[in-house]
C-alpha cells in the first residue's frame, strides 16, 4: 500500500498531511498521558512499534496473484494501544521505511499515513469493539479486526490513488480498476493478517491477561470465568 | 471455537494455500504490489515513482538496509517482550494506577 515518492501530484500530497496531522498529535498527547500512567505502556509501544515496522516491509510471496505484498499490524496496534497511538507507531513505521527503505516516501508520507495509519487502525479498533459488544470471543474478533483492517487499508490506499492520478478522467472506474487489482493479493494476505492479529492476542492473553485488562481489551470477568 | 476447530480452520487456510500454486503457474515474478498495481496505474495516468531522498535502491545496499532494518526490528521486539513477560504481574509494582 505504500505510495511511492512523487506520484501524488502536490495539492493531492499536500492534502493528505493536513488531513493526517491532527490524528498524529493528538496520538502523540494520548501516548504520553498513557506513558505517565502506566510504566508498562512504554515497552508495549516499544514492541508494537518494532512489530508494525517489521512485518508492514516484509514482502509476503501471494502464489493466487504470483505478486509479494505485506500486512499491515495495524490492527493489533490499535486493539492494544487504542486506535490514536497506533496511528503514531504506523507513522514512526512509515517514516523510516520512507527515510531508508525506499518504500513510500517523504511526500507521500500523509496519504500512507491516512491509509495504514488512520484507517486501519480505526476499522481494526471499531472491528475488534463492536465483536466484543456481541460477545463474540477473543481468537475471532481479533481474526475479523486484522482481516479487516488490512482490506480498509488497501481500500483507503486506491482511493487515494485514484484522487491523485485520475487528472480529467471519471474517479470510480479508475477507483474499481485499482481496487479490483489489489484484490488478489489482499484477499488471502487479509486473511494472513486475520491470523497475526488473532494469534497475538491469544499469546498475550495466555502470557499476560493482566496487561489485556490493564489495556481495556479485556475485563477481570473474563479472565476469572 | 474450541482447538480443534481452530486446527482445522487453519488446515484449511494452509491446504487453501498450499494448493494456489496450481493455479499461478503462470506467474512470471514476484513483483510487490507497489509495484505491479500501485506504480503501474500511476504511470498509466502519467505519474512516475521519482528517486527517494535517500536513495538506498542501489545494488545490495537495499538489502543490506532491509537486513539491517530487520536486525534493529527484532531485537527491539525483542527486547521489549522480554520486559513485558519478565514482569511479574502481581508485585511488579509498574501500575501506577
Amino acid at each position: 500500500m505504500h505510495i511511492s515518492e512523487g506520484i501524488l501530484p502536490f495539492n493531492w500530497a499536500a492534502f493528505w498531511y493536513v488531513v493526517t496531522i491532527p490524528f498524529v498529535l493528538l496520538g502523540m498527547r494520548k501516548l504520553q498521558k498513557a506513558a505517565k500512567d502506566d510504566l508498562s505502556f512504554k515497552p508495549l509501544v516499544g514492541l508494537i512499534t518494532a512489530v508494525v515496522f517489521i512485518i508492514s516491509c516484509m514482502p509476503i510471496p501471494v502464489p493466487t496473484a504470483g505478486t509479494c505484498s505485506h500486512p499491515c499490524g495495524t490492527a493489533i496496534s490499535a486493539i492494544l494501544l487504542t486506535p490514536f497511538v497506533s496511528v503514531v507507531v504506523a507513522s514512526v513505521a512509515l517514516l523510516i521505511q520512507a527515510l531508508f527503505l525506499s518504500h513510500g516516501g517523504i511526500t507521500t508520507l500523509g496519504a500512507n499515513i491516512m491509509s495504514m495509519g488512520i484507517m486501519g487502525s480505526f476499522t481494526g479498533y471499531l472491528v475488534f469493539k463492536l465483536l466484543r459488544s456481541m460477545n463474540i470471543n477473543l481468537a475471532i474478533s481479533g481474526f475479523f479486526a486484522g482481516l479487516l483492517a488490512d482490506w480498509a487499508t488497501y481500500l483507503a490506499t486506491s482511493v487515494e490513488l485514484s484522487l491523485g492520478i485520475r487528472g480529467d478522467s471519471p474517479f470510480f472506474p479508475l477507483f474499481w480498476k485499482i481496487l479490483l487489482a489489489f484484490v488478489p493479493t489482499q484477499l488471502p494476505l487479509g486473511i494472513l493478517e486475520g491470523a497475526i492479529t488473532s494469534g497475538m492476542i491469544i499469546l498475550l492473553y495466555k502470557k499476560r491477561p493482566d496487561l489485556l485488562i490493564r489495556m481495556r481489551v479485556i475485563t477481570v470477568k473474563e479472565v476469572e470465568a | 471455537m474450541n482447538r480443534r476447530k481452530i486446527i482445522a480452520f487453519g488446515s484449511f487456510l494452509v491446504l487453501i494455500n498450499c494448493s494456489m500454486p496450481l493455479f499461478a503457474a503462470g506467474a512470471e515474478k514476484w513483483t510487490g504490489v507497489d509495484e505491479s498495481v500501485v506504480e503501474k496505474y500511476a504511470k498509466e495516468h502519467g505519474r512516475e515513482k521519482r528517486k527517494s531522498f535517500i536513495d538506498t535502491d542501489q545494488g545490495d545496499l537495499l538489502l543490506f538496509v532491509f537486513l539491517l532494518a530487520g536486525v534493529l526490528g527484532g531485537f527491539t521486539a525483542g527486547y521489549n517482550w522480554k520486559v513485558l513477560i519478565s514482569e511479574k504481574p502481581a508485585d511488579s509494582g509498574m501500575n501506577r494506577e
